[in-house]
């Protein structure tokens, strides 16, 4: 069963409630005071008469405290957005027009986890098969949020972490170089509350070749600094 | 028979590269991203220097050190920049663009950058903007790279406390201002047009060109928009000198590159070398070789999920530079190298990026709207077998209606992924399509 509010097909056409619950629920929605004051800074960030440019920003930090009001990555009910478009001085329907572009913005409610994993071809080639089979085995469903609440599973499109695959992000934290069995554990951990190990899980550091350096070793102990040999005959 | 010149050019430098000519020395991050280690490590050293050479002198050296674009275009740095205005007559003020919205599947180098030496970027944005007589600048960093823009603004805050940006950046005089911009997931605003449309708070959809954005950018003003790599390594190329940067690679290709190796070798990486670098070299040297050794090779995208595969019997000796892959009908693109061995599924690795540009189309030409997701759904076909043979061919013929129908190159770069898969396997793709149908029955003569 699926919970409420996430279709399967959200990614084709987003189902955006826009019910007198959720009317009732959202539409007294102002920033706090923490959020106000980085609106505020992200608004200063551009000339005058220009704000429109925060509405990416705003959105971001409008979602950000529905999720910490609900307990969940957080999403952007029709009021919020429409607070954020006051907020801006901007027409209700450009900010939709924004809100519905851009993927990272969750136009319908989703879990305490946004389990998002890449599943484009050079993740795929290192084995997004494999993460997959960890979440369908753990009972997470592509477009869906699990019974609990905990998990809502995504199928996302490259995150740029390629030389990394495969890897998923899960709210604001990327978890990478992943197996079968490190996915298990992460959503294992997650559930229990755990907080798992963030960026590759196998013996790594992070871009760097697998079992250390091919290049700027001296680099590994200490803050090198090759001025000095810049000069130095030979080039290699 | 004529004379031989008496000493013939020496051959150009492929690498591999001394690492003290690398320009990234904290890739990795096994050092501190913060000022103070960047100051050690030879960042902000006397940058104030490096801005009295005048905008002149700077727009000249940077095009004698022929750096072409890292964002995958290549197009000559130096003479981007010369084509912003030297003087308002309007009062219109001047901006730098940085694209940091690294998406196209492959590419994991400005997230390096950013995280790992995000003061190499920012020295390069005033340099940069000071060169174009830009006002601000302004670093689009996706919205994905949610750590790296945490880094990238306490960055930017640590360069305005030692007063290297703001009023007087570096005691120069100039004043300039940098400023970070994050986007919020759609690979679209990659493109520059479309990255400037979603700088000004609306969806990301490319404008028509012209007016470039030189004329006509931000906020209608002059703009240019410049990758992350290319913005970081103008400063250590303005104190090296451009010889020492043009020495590096075959002509025309010159410099240091940072290459993102991914999918089947032993050790993906990312790793900065040599421009013109063999990809057998590049790929034994940093990433353990390929994974069941070299005969187990099929195919390589050489340059992100835009560019066409080339097969492993064309790429293994190839130089990994712009004209060394356009020889072999595919690009060097962002340097992202997605190697495939004999146990891939070709056909569903490129269906797989079909799907991609589908998702992120951005919907404003039909040509590519429709047209991504028909091809996605006949490359589906095509994967399983379940299609015509005569389907190969309509789908390149509707590669080639997408192609150069758009504003801008998405519908492209959907394209040539298609057309290099039907160019070296089509043999795969009939034999599935015959497979699922089944051994027929023969006519006997």
């Amino acid at each position: 069963m699926l919970s409420r509010g996430v279709h399967p097909l959200m990614a084709d056409a987003p189902q955006i409630p826009d019910e007198a619950e959720t009317r009732a629920r959202w539409g007294g929605f102002a920033f706090n005071a923490d959020y106000a004051e980085k609106a505020k800074v992200a608004i200063g960030r551009y000339p005058e008469g220009r704000q429109q440019s925060a509405v990416m920003a705003l959105l971001d930090f409008a979602q950000r405290q529905v999720g910490e009001e609900t307990q969940t990555q957080g999403w952007l009910p029709i009021p919020v957005m429409e607070h954020v478009a006051d907020r801006l001085g901007m027409p209700y329907m450009r900010v939709y027009e924004v809100a519905t572009f851009y993927t990272m913005y969750n136009l319908a409610p989703v879990g305490r986890y946004h389990v998002q994993v890449c599943g484009t071809t050079p993740c795929m080639l290192r084995g997004s098969d494999d993460v997959f089979a960890a979440c369908k085995n753990k009972g997470l469903v592509k477009g869906a949020t699990t019974p609990d609440g905990l998990f809502t599973l995504a199928e996302v499109e490259c995150l740029g972490a390629c030389a990394n695959a495969p890897m998923v992000q899960i709210n604001d934290d990327n978890f990478e170089d992943l197996t079968y069995e490190s996915m298990t554990a992460i959503l294992e951990d997650l559930a229990e509350g755990k907080q798992p190990r963030i960026g590759p899980q196998i013996d790594r550091k992070t871009s760097c070749p697998e079992g250390g350096p091919t290049t700027l070793r001296e680099m590994v102990s200490e803050n090198h600094d090759y001025r000095g040999q810049w000069n130095e005959g030979a080039r290699a | 028979m004529t004379d031989a010149p008496a000493t013939p050019a020496p051959p150009p430098f492929v690498g591999p590269l001394a690492d003290k000519d690398r320009i990234f020395t904290n890739v990795y991050g096994f050092q501190d991203w913060g000022l103070d280690a960047a100051i050690m490590r030879g960042d902000w050293d006397n940058t104030k220097a490096l801005l009295d050479l005048g905008q002149d002198v700077i727009i000249d050296r940077m095009k004698a050190s022929g750096l072409r674009g890292r964002g995958g275009a290549g197009f000559p740095t130096g003479m981007k920049w010369s084509f912003m205005p030297k003087e308002s007559k309007d009062g219109r003020p001047s901006f730098l663009v940085i694209n940091a919205d690294e998406s196209e599947p492959g590419s994991c180098k400005d997230r390096e950058i950013i995280r790992h030496d995000p003061h190499k970027l920012i020295e390069g944005a005033l340099v940069a903007g000071f060169a174009m007589r830009a006002r601000a600048a302004y670093i689009y960093i996706r919205g994905e790279f949610i750590y790296e823009a945490k880094v990238l603004f306490a960055a930017v805050e640590q360069a305005y406390s030692k007063g290297f940006l703001g009023k007087n950046a570096c005691g120069s005089g100039y004043d300039f201002d940098v400023f970070v911009h994050r986007g919020a997931g759609a690979y679209i605003c990659g493109e520059e047009t479309a990255q400037i449309e979603s700088l000004e708070g609306k969806k990301g959809q490319p404008r028509l060109k012209p007016p470039f954005p030189a004329g006509a950018g931000l906020y209608g003003c002059p703009t240019t928009v410049n990758n992350v790599e290319s913005i970081a390594v103008a400063p250590t190329i303005l104190r090296r000198g451009p010889e020492w940067f043009s020495a590096i690679g075959r002509p025309g290709n010159v410099g240091t590159k940072l290459f993102q190796i991914s999918g089947h070798v032993n050790k993906p990486c990312v790793v900065e070398e040599a421009m013109g670098i063999p990809f057998k070299e590049l790929i034994d040297r940093h990433c353990g070789g390929i994974r069941g050794g070299w005969d187990n090779l099929l195919a390589v995208i050489p340059g992100g999920s835009s560019v066409p595969l080339v097969p492993a019997r064309e790429i293994v000796d190839a130089p990994m530079d712009f004209d060394g892959l356009k020889a072999l009908g595919s690009g060097l693109g962002t340097a992202a190298v997605i190697v495939m061995d004999k146990s891939t599924d070709i056909v569903r690795a490129i269906s797989r990026l079909s799907y991609f540009y589908k998702h992120e189309s951005c919907g404003q030409c039909t040509p590519c709207r429709e047209g991504t997701g028909w091809m996605w759904r006949v490359m589906e076909r095509l994967r399983t077998g379940e299609a015509a043979v005569e389907e190969i061919d309509m789908l390149q013929d509707v590669t080639k209606q997408v192609e150069g129908h758009t504003i801008c190159a998405l519908g492209d770069a959907a394209a040539w992924p298609i057309q290099g898969l039907i160019k070296h396997f089509r043999p795969e793709i009939e034999r599935r399509i015959a497979d699922k149908r089944g051994p027929v029955m023969e006519a006997a003569e």
